[in-house]
């Protein structure tokens, strides 16, 4: 608690990444165009030391560094090895676009940045700590959706960035309220004197700092900007846009109804729980007509926020919920990252039919995503479902049955659409390209353009992350047992 | 292990021919048919040696070939799998019935690797199913039995496939969805928080809450009802299976169905036993309505494979009906339970096999003529008399006729009902009358007076390769007016398939010691356990 100086290696993992960021950034200068794989090399090792040393740092006992700002716990933990596993993986489905790009060390030193700018969300103990984290998580990721710098690119990048500035005041004006009531800004003391403080101000306090959370999130009702932003930049950018923010921002939102929203006099709970069900439903209902896949899956991220709020909304009422949140997050961003390197291997290909045309006859291509969009339902034996499984639990736990049955239905309804893409791709598409779903509605759709799969990189990820899932669907003991080693 | 090994065989075949995309199409049929009679003999050595016991035993002991591995330990969910005498003779079942279809298939032309592998793939879950003792394991394979057929469907389905096999999902997923919460109640009901079934048997939870039992119990009802089907949710059942293939047919019908009524038994009786005593009533009369409505909607059906169909909804009627009699603790007494017990699993095991073998049959009528239509088919005794034999068998055993293995199986549910619910079991009997009305209608329609049969295509022709109008599934709409009067009979692979299925029919029948010395020790303890 001192923040002296013994203690600053409590942020390695965090360490390593900005080193990575700055010593990748410095390499990129002297690198000529072509080699810049160097950087991604780089770049990768960090991320990898930076899980190692989470991991490595997990089983011991939670502790709150820096004058009690920074929180190094289960959650913290979980987030930092999957964001940093996510980034490593995200680097390289990005180089297939970008490799000898002319800013491609950019990039990647962005993507870093962006990466640990989520970390500082799920371990922020401290509302400023959390204004900071949210800029960190922000900035490099409008310059990542823009980064083609294509008309659908820049305007993506313009609602992203207006929406986010607009909501970042939101929250500033949300901690401004809280720090008003009660005088202090760290965790542990707003839970100490919150339950005490006006109600107004405290109302208007979290619903900023929520509002906040939720945009990074992609959650109902600041959700607007997911589907213009994943459809207008490149898939491997939308991959990473719509998983590492929101692993942090998911965290931050567990943590703070955790602590210090735990016992205050309103019902957080139900907000939230209103929010979640919100987010599944709205996500769901949406994604229905979708007939381009990035705006399919962008719906889809929206739900799955919806679930992933299910334990935040219980965060502090049962012991399920940790549990819960570390298997959930592991699942979402593998299957996540998954189903958009199955976009991102077949780059002209934008709409359902297209797709299903592009991998035709690469049959494993078909199964694994099938494994991917199954387990984005919660199919078992993959991750999302032993995830699902424990949301489901520990929301009942909770004592928010009625959202377990929200969350049931709308994982029926979600099924739908993940079958219309699933359908085509299996049964296969006769080559004529005159089918009415064709009928592009996609900003990019390749009618007539030449279609192909994009082998190498993004194949690979689509076959890992079909694997990962399944695995961790299998090994969901083995992870839990060693997230929850403390 | 072994148990384990006759889980994942198929699974591990499926593998292999998925791996192998160069071995031909004959030989991945092949390693199919070897993948299910090895499972089969596996299963069968496990019968063997399979001790039913002395008494009530199963569900909380007497189980053998035990298998626990932790998963989640966080909420306690494992990989708990054995046997006892309720799920030896699914497994059996499971068997036999896949391994007709391996055989039944020998000659599908139609992308045979990704067939036989999904095939393969269903039997592992279909397996998993019954060998259970966990929760979430049996949800895990519940819900992998539905994807697996949802494929089946959608892709190699004829006339409205993909619609169908997205009816079929979309239902049974609804169903699978609210048995998870129902579990997830369970879970959180118990004193131990566990999900393992052998422990939340033995120590009932909810028993003191019978408000918060009957929701846990209407949410696994209805997964269950849903996949039984039963009346009101059985509306998934005629299209998924008019537009299945044959092969999918016989398994949807005879071991899916089985996955719902068998989670009655295994999971809704034992574990919440206070609020089945409750609600027994609303399982009686559920399964009487079925039994009727099934019965007559079958009979006014202009399509043999849908009259099937609805027959299944009226045979799973019965079934609930002999279950629903067992939850009837005050007004029948433990023998008569037994009984009623013992009728519906027995019915499920004999419905498994007529049902398989009768889908099989309606199968062989689309590869001859596509179209299932009755008055597009008559006199086929004279062309195909072995194809007559067999269906008239199929048929006859179906109705309940003595001697075969159904009439065992409702005998026993209305003798063991007849205590308990007189009036339930008296309006179900109708329900025999009209189901033997519906199939001597059906031979009559199909088997006696001039031949017809659609000329669609020459059943020469057909014999030499029915490929390529599988592609699009379009060409059953494609009526022609023309008829012929010349059938091709049964094909030996077709007559391997489908006969051994009739002759254990048959040997159930008339020697059913075999099964029920099995059975009965199970059943006893499932009415023990109920009458808590």
């Amino acid at each position: 608690m001192s923040g002296g100086g013994e203690r600053v290696l409590a942020l390695l993992p965090e360490l390593l990444l900005l080193l990575g960021a700055v010593g990748g950034l410095l390499l990129g200068l002297w690198t000529p165009q072509q080699r810049q794989w160097r950087v991604r090399l780089l770049v990768t090792a960090a991320c990898l030391a930076s899980a190692i040393a989470a991991a490595v740092a997990l089983p011991e006992p939670a502790e709150r560094v820096f004058e009690g700002t920074w929180v190094v716990d289960t959650t913290t933990g979980v987030a930092r090895i999957v964001v940093a596993l996510g980034v490593a993986v995200l680097v390289w489905l990005a180089s297939a676009s970008l490799a000898g790009h002319p800013r491609e060390t950019e990039a990647y030193v962005l993507m870093l940045l962006g990466g640990l700018g989520s970390i500082a969300l799920a371990a922020s103990g401290d509302l400023l700590l959390l204004v900071a984290a949210y800029l960190l998580a922000s900035v490099p990721l409008y310059a990542l959706a823009g980064f083609a710098k294509d008309p659908a690119g820049v305007e993506a990048t313009m609602k992203y960035y207006l929406m986010g500035a607009f909501v970042g005041v939101l929250m500033l004006v949300g901690v401004a309220a809280l720090v008003l009531a009660t005088g202090t800004t760290g965790y542990p003391d707003l839970a100490a004197q919150l339950p005490d403080a006006s109600p107004a101000l405290l109302a208007v306090g979290i619903l900023g700092v929520l509002a906040g959370v939720a945009f990074k999130a992609g959650a109902v009702p600041v959700h607007f900007w997911v589907p213009d932003v994943t459809a207008g930049t490149t898939p491997p950018m939308a991959a990473y846009i719509t998983t590492i923010p929101k692993i942090g921002a998911v965290a931050a939102a567990f943590r703070l109804l955790a602590e210090p929203f735990a016992d205050v006099p309103l019902d957080v709970p139900l907000l939230v729980a209103v929010i979640a069900a919100a987010s599944m439903t709205l996500g769901n209902l949406a994604a229905f007509n979708q007939t381009d896949v990035l705006r399919l899956l962008a719906y889809s991220t929206v739900s799955q926020v919806g679930y992933l709020f299910m334990v935040v909304a219980v965060a502090a009422s049962t012991d399920l919920a940790v549990p819960a949140l570390a298997i959930y997050l592991a699942g979402y961003a593998v299957t996540n990252i998954g189903a958009f390197a199955a976009v991102a291997a077949t780059p002209a290909a934008r709409t359902i039919t297209d797709w299903a045309t592009a991998v035709g006859p690469h049959r494993w291509l078909v199964v694994s995503l099938v494994v991917c969009l199954l387990g984005l339902v919660g199919t078992p034996p993959t991750a999302v479902f032993v995830g699902k499984l424990a949301v489901f639990t520990a929301a009942w736990d909770g004592a928010l049955a009625w959202l377990v049955v929200v969350a049931a239905v709308n994982t029926v309804a979600s099924l739908f659409y993940y079958l219309r893409w699933v359908a085509p791709a299996f049964a296969g598409v006769p080559a004529a390209p005159s089918m009415q779903e064709g009928a592009g509605s996609g900003p990019r759709t390749a009618a007539g353009t030449a279609q192909r799969t994009r082998r190498g990189v993004p194949t690979g990820l689509l076959h890992g992350a079909a694997v990962m899932s399944l695995l961790l669907g299998l090994g969901a003991g083995w992870w839990l047992a060693f997230a929850l080693s403390t | 292990m072994l148990l384990t090994v006759v889980i994942f065989l198929p699974l591990l075949a499926a593998g292999v021919l998925l791996a192998a995309p160069g071995i031909p199409g004959r030989a991945a049929i092949g390693v199919w048919i070897a993948a299910s009679a090895v499972d089969l003999a596996l299963v069968g050595w496990m019968w063997w040696r399979f001790e039913p016991g002395e008494g009530a035993s199963g569900i909380v002991d007497g189980l053998a070939y035990e298998a626990d591995l932790q998963w989640i330990p966080t909420v306690d969910a494992g990989y708990h799998v054995g046997v006892d005498g309720l799920s030896l003779p699914l497994l059996a079942l499971t068997g036999v019935l896949f391994l007709a279809c391996a055989i039944y298939s020998l000659r599908e032309p139609d992308r045979p690797h990704t067939y036989a592998a999904l095939f393969l793939f269903l039997q592992t879950a279909c397996m998993g199913t019954f060998a259970s003792l966990d929760l979430i394991l049996f949800f895990v394979f519940f819900d992998l039995s539905i994807v697996g057929m949802y494929f089946v469907i959608a892709g190699w389905g004829h006339g409205n496939a993909r619609r169908s096999a997205l009816k079929f999902f979309l239902y049974t997923f609804i169903g699978s969805l609210a048995l998870l919460v129902g579990f997830i109640g369970l879970f959180l009901g118990s004193e131990e928080r566990t999900f393992d079934m052998v422990a939340l048997a033995a120590n009932p939870p909810l028993a003191d809450s019978p408000l918060a039992g009957g929701l846990v119990l209407l949410a696994i009802g209805l997964g269950l009802a849903v996949k039984t089907p039963l009346f009101p949710f059985h509306t998934w059942l005629p299209d998924a299976h008019t537009d299945a293939p044959a092969a999918g047919s016989a398994v949807l019908a005879g071991i899916l169905l089985k996955l719902g009524t068998y989670g009655f038994v295994r999971i809704a009786m034992p574990i919440l036993p206070e609020a089945w005593q409750r609600w027994a009533m609303v399982a009686v009369v559920v399964g009487v309505i079925s039994v009727l409505w099934g019965a007559f909607v079958a009979l006014a059906q202009t399509d043999v494979k849908r009259m099937i169909a609805y027959t299944s909804v009226n045979h799973m009627g019965y079934v609930l009906l002999g279950l629903g009699a067992a939850g009837l603790v005050a007004s029948a007494d433990e023998g008569a339970r037994t009984v009623a017990t013992v009728g519906a699993m027995y019915q499920m095991v004999s419905h498994g096999l007529l049902t398989g073998a009768l889908f099989l049959l309606s199968g062989v009528l689309w590869s001859r003529g596509h179209s299932y239509a009755f008055d597009r088919w008559g006199g086929l005794a004279r062309p195909a008399p072995v194809f007559a034999a067999c269906f008239a068998v199929a048929a006859f055993g179906s109705l309940g006729l003595p001697g075969f293995s159904g009439f065992i199986a409702e005998f026993q549910v209305f003798t063991g009902a007849l205590q308990a619910a007189p009036v339930a079991t008296v309006i179900a009997v109708v329900g025999i009358l009209i189901t033997a009305g519906l199939f001597l209608l059906a031979l009559q329609r199909l088997l006696t007076g001039d031949t017809v049969v659609p000329s669609g295509a020459d059943p020469d022709e057909l014999a030499e390769g029915p490929g390529p109008e599988r592609a699009d599934g379009t060409t059953a709409t494609a009526v022609r007016p023309r008829t012929a009067t010349r059938m091709k009979d049964l094909r030996s692979r077709e007559a391997a398939a489908v006969v051994p299925l009739l002759v254990l029919a048959v040997i159930l029948g008339l020697v059913p010691r075999v099964l029920l010395d099995v059975l009965e020790p199970a059943a006893m303890a499932v009415v023990e356990l109920v009458g808590r």
